[in-house]
């Protein structure tokens, strides 16, 4: 497996901070989209071999983090049915609704499963036919392709004991909302560069332009996100606002249409309630026309009362970038990854379960005398 | 976006749940939720001066001669897997908890828990095994017990085995977490994550060009070697469920200590790391079944080193870290590009991600 060993080389990563320190002459703000690229920052500790005037701030592209507690909750009141086998990707089990998660659930007899894949689920429905399976469609825009194929080929097999809950969100929108808020912080971004293998990047040129921003499409290993981040400076130095792709190795300019395709016979743009954010129009997916007969929502009606909400978790703050995780006083003291307050202390590619399991607990860097080529 | 200043974020987060009035799966994790179980329940109810120690296996004084006693339970879905099976598992894995005590391994207990309709092949295959297996690892099984429970109340067979070793009488050092100290040198036998990865892979029906096969097997050579060749060992540690992060942190806390590794001097397999990296799988959590880790001195580092490369099951051991003073309580970990990030223990599983 060449391309890891590649892409996490120690002297080609001090290149690249080489020329990030050379370029940089300002204070600049990037945020990174994608959770899987917070990951990596954070895992490989990356921030270590930046100069001080760079600061990340980790955005609102962890699904498991945007998904609304209503969902959950919902999500939960499916999987309790005797009749239903309710599957989903792992780190969605341990997202806490207003009173359970999926794992509770789980714990008091609910037949819930984890799979790798949607077709898993419809390959269970299909050996399964007197339950009703249940996927949780949750993910961005990399996600959608597979989940649209798993409707459509329930269509197309008329397999009836299988649907979808579906919460599928989409990048520009959000990306829109958060440079359109008065407190916006972030100056440029990593745009994540699953989403754009699927996507392609031309819906990203209008966004640009009017918030006069660089958008550098950029991928996931430590060398990727250093590239993307010296690209991303560069343009701020140099007072250009566009869009640059990085992740050339994967991403073309018109994305992959055939998954396009797929994704547009499926599902219509919707408006979405994000966790954290709030409602965002036209920012997700839902299924459409003769697909709808799938969505789990209309099959599964759902009579809850509205979800409770904690005031002391700040993670709206911290998916617009405004705050870190350390900056929260409930962070790794009364919110841990045993007892999350909010989503993004769950999922792996959370920012604070991110800051919690990788030592980030202080506003400092964990061992700064081991760190050879660190410069902060 | 219709309107440049919507929309309104309004900051919301959910109450905490209340996770501690059932047992969930995580609780057998290995992570923070097991050692929660263990302090909250079993400790107040057990504690005793040799149960405190929190060692692999217990040691007994007994008429002068010093005894090691383990237990462990083996409950794995498929119950046949690439490089082994449950029968193997439940052999070795006792043995290698006594070998983690500086014990000769000598005598092993079974227990089977057999669902009604396991196939009689199935069960002959597992005993098999097992008999092998103690046949390798030169131990006898002395006693055993059968159950059978309903069908759907089992996963097949569960076997717990008990252990006993004899520490030798020239074996003088107290070997445990107790021992470790700053300036020690950590060793682990070979590389990480085959047996957990060579599991998930049968039950997630991932194929890989060459199949990953599970590194079970009796380690007692290796430590048998070691205390022959008399090297100062501080501690043993099988790196089990949990993986080596899991241990090292065990220890780190226990002795409130700093463990620092180099994620460079850490060997994993091509095709395990490849696995991991597809399923969003760290193997520094990932379960091993043939690997541990010494602790010894710095200055008999090079000489523990040279033994176990002569033994087959730790031919590829590796020097990965050193242990220091601050900050206690900690792994830290030099990553590959050479930033620092804390290696922390999980909550429960580790948990595939969705993207």
């Amino acid at each position: 497996m060449k391309f890891l060993s590649e892409y996490r080389d120690q002297k080609a990563a001090e290149q690249l901070a080489a020329a990030i320190r050379r370029k940089t002459t300002r204070p600049w703000t990037i945020m990174e989209i994608c959770g899987g690229q917070t990951h990596t920052i954070v895992k490989s500790g990356l921030e270590d071999l930046l100069p001080r005037e760079i600061t990340l701030v980790h955005g609102p592209g962890c699904p498991v983090c945007v998904t609304p507690i209503e969902l959950i909750d919902k999500a939960v009141a499916i999987a309790q049915r005797p009749e239903v086998i309710f599957c989903s990707f792992g780190d969605m089990l341990r997202v806490p609704g207003s009173s359970k998660s999926l794992f509770d659930v789980k714990a008091e007899g609910a037949d819930v499963r984890i799979v790798y894949s949607p077709l898993d689920a419809l390959k269970l429905a299909r050996t399964n036919p007197s339950r009703q399976v249940v996927f949780f469609a949750v993910g961005f825009e990399t996600t959608a392709p597979a989940n649209a194929m798993a409707a459509w080929q329930a269509d197309h097999d008329g397999i009836e004991n299988f649907s979808l809950l579906v919460s599928h969100v989409l990048v520009p929108p959000a990306m829109e909302a958060l440079l359109s808020s008065d407190n916006c912080v972030v100056q440029g971004f990593l745009a994540a560069g699953h989403v754009c293998t699927v996507m392609g990047f031309e819906e990203y040129f209008p966004i640009a332009a009017k918030y006069e921003v660089p958008i550098v499409v950029t991928g996931f290993e430590p060398l990727d996100i250093l590239d993307g981040i010296l690209m991303t400076v560069a343009q701020l130095e140099e007072g250009r606002h566009e869009v640059e792709n990085q992740y050339a190795r994967a991403v073309r300019r018109e994305g992959n249409r055939p998954a396009q395709k797929t994704i547009a016979e499926v599902f219509e743009i919707t408006p979405r309630e994000w966790r954290g954010l709030g409602e965002i129009p036209a920012s997700g997916f839902q299924l459409r026309g003769r697909f709808q007969k799938y969505d789990a929502n209309r099959r599964f009606p759902f009579t809850g009362t509205p979800a409770h909400e904690s005031p002391e978790c700040i993670s709206g703050l911290i998916l617009q970038g405004i705050k870190k995780p350390h900056d929260c006083p409930a962070f790794a003291v009364k919110c841990t990854p045993e007892n999350p307050l909010g989503a993004p202390m769950v999922s792996s590619e959370g920012a604070c379960a991110a800051y919690y399991h990788y030592g980030r607990r202080q506003n400092t860097s964990v061992q700064p005398e081991l760190s050879s080529p660190a410069s902060r | 976006m219709a309107d440049a200043k919507t929309p309104a974020f309004n900051l919301n987060c959910p109450v905490p749940r209340v996770a501690d009035d059932r047992i969930v799966l995580a609780h057998g994790g290995g992570g923070r939720l097991t050692h929660q179980l263990i302090e909250k329940i079993f400790i107040p109810a057990f504690s005793n001066s040799m149960l405190d120690q929190r060692h692999d296996g217990a040691v007994l004084e007994v008429n002068g001669s010093r005894l090691a006693f383990t237990t462990d339970s083996f409950v794995v879905r498929p119950l046949i897997f690439p490089g082994g099976d449950i029968g193997d598992l439940a052999v070795n894995g006792t043995v290698n908890d006594l070998a983690m005590c500086g014990a000769r391994p000598l005598y092993l207990s079974a227990g089977f828990i057999l669902e009604e309709g396991l196939e009689m092949d199935t069960l002959r295959t597992v005993v098999n095994s097992m008999q092998k297996a103690a046949a390798k690892a030169g131990v006898h099984l002395v006693t055993g017990d059968t159950k059978v429970v309903d069908k759907g109340k089992g996963d097949g067979i569960f076997v717990n085995t008990s252990g006993i070793g004899v520490i030798e009488a020239n074996v003088k050092a107290t070997i445990g977490p107790a021992s470790v100290q700053p300036g020690d040198v950590v060793i682990i036998s070979g590389d990480l994550g085959r047996h957990g990865i060579a599991i998930l892979s049968v039950r997630e029906g991932l194929e890989f060009e060459s199949p990953i096969l599970s590194d079970t097997a009796s380690v007692w050579p290796s430590v048998e070697a070691l205390l022959n060749a008399g090297i100062e060992i501080h501690c043993l540690r099988d790196l089990t469920r949990g993986g080596l992060a899991t241990t090292l942190n065990e220890i780190a806390a226990d002795r409130n200590v700093c463990i620092k590794l180099e994620e460079t001097l850490i060997s994993v397999d091509e095709t395990v790391q490849s696995a991991c990296e597809i399923l969003g799988l760290d193997p520094l959590y990932v379960a091993n079944e043939g690997r541990f880790a010494v602790f010894v001195p710095a200055a008999q580092a090079d000489a523990a080193l040279e033994v176990m490369k002569k033994v087959p099951v730790s031919q590829s051991s590796v020097r990965i870290g050193k242990v220091e003073e601050t900050p206690g309580r900690t792994v830290v970990l030099q990553s590959r590009i050479g930033g620092n990030r804390v290696v922390d223990m999980l909550s429960g599983e580790q948990l595939p991600r969705i993207c």
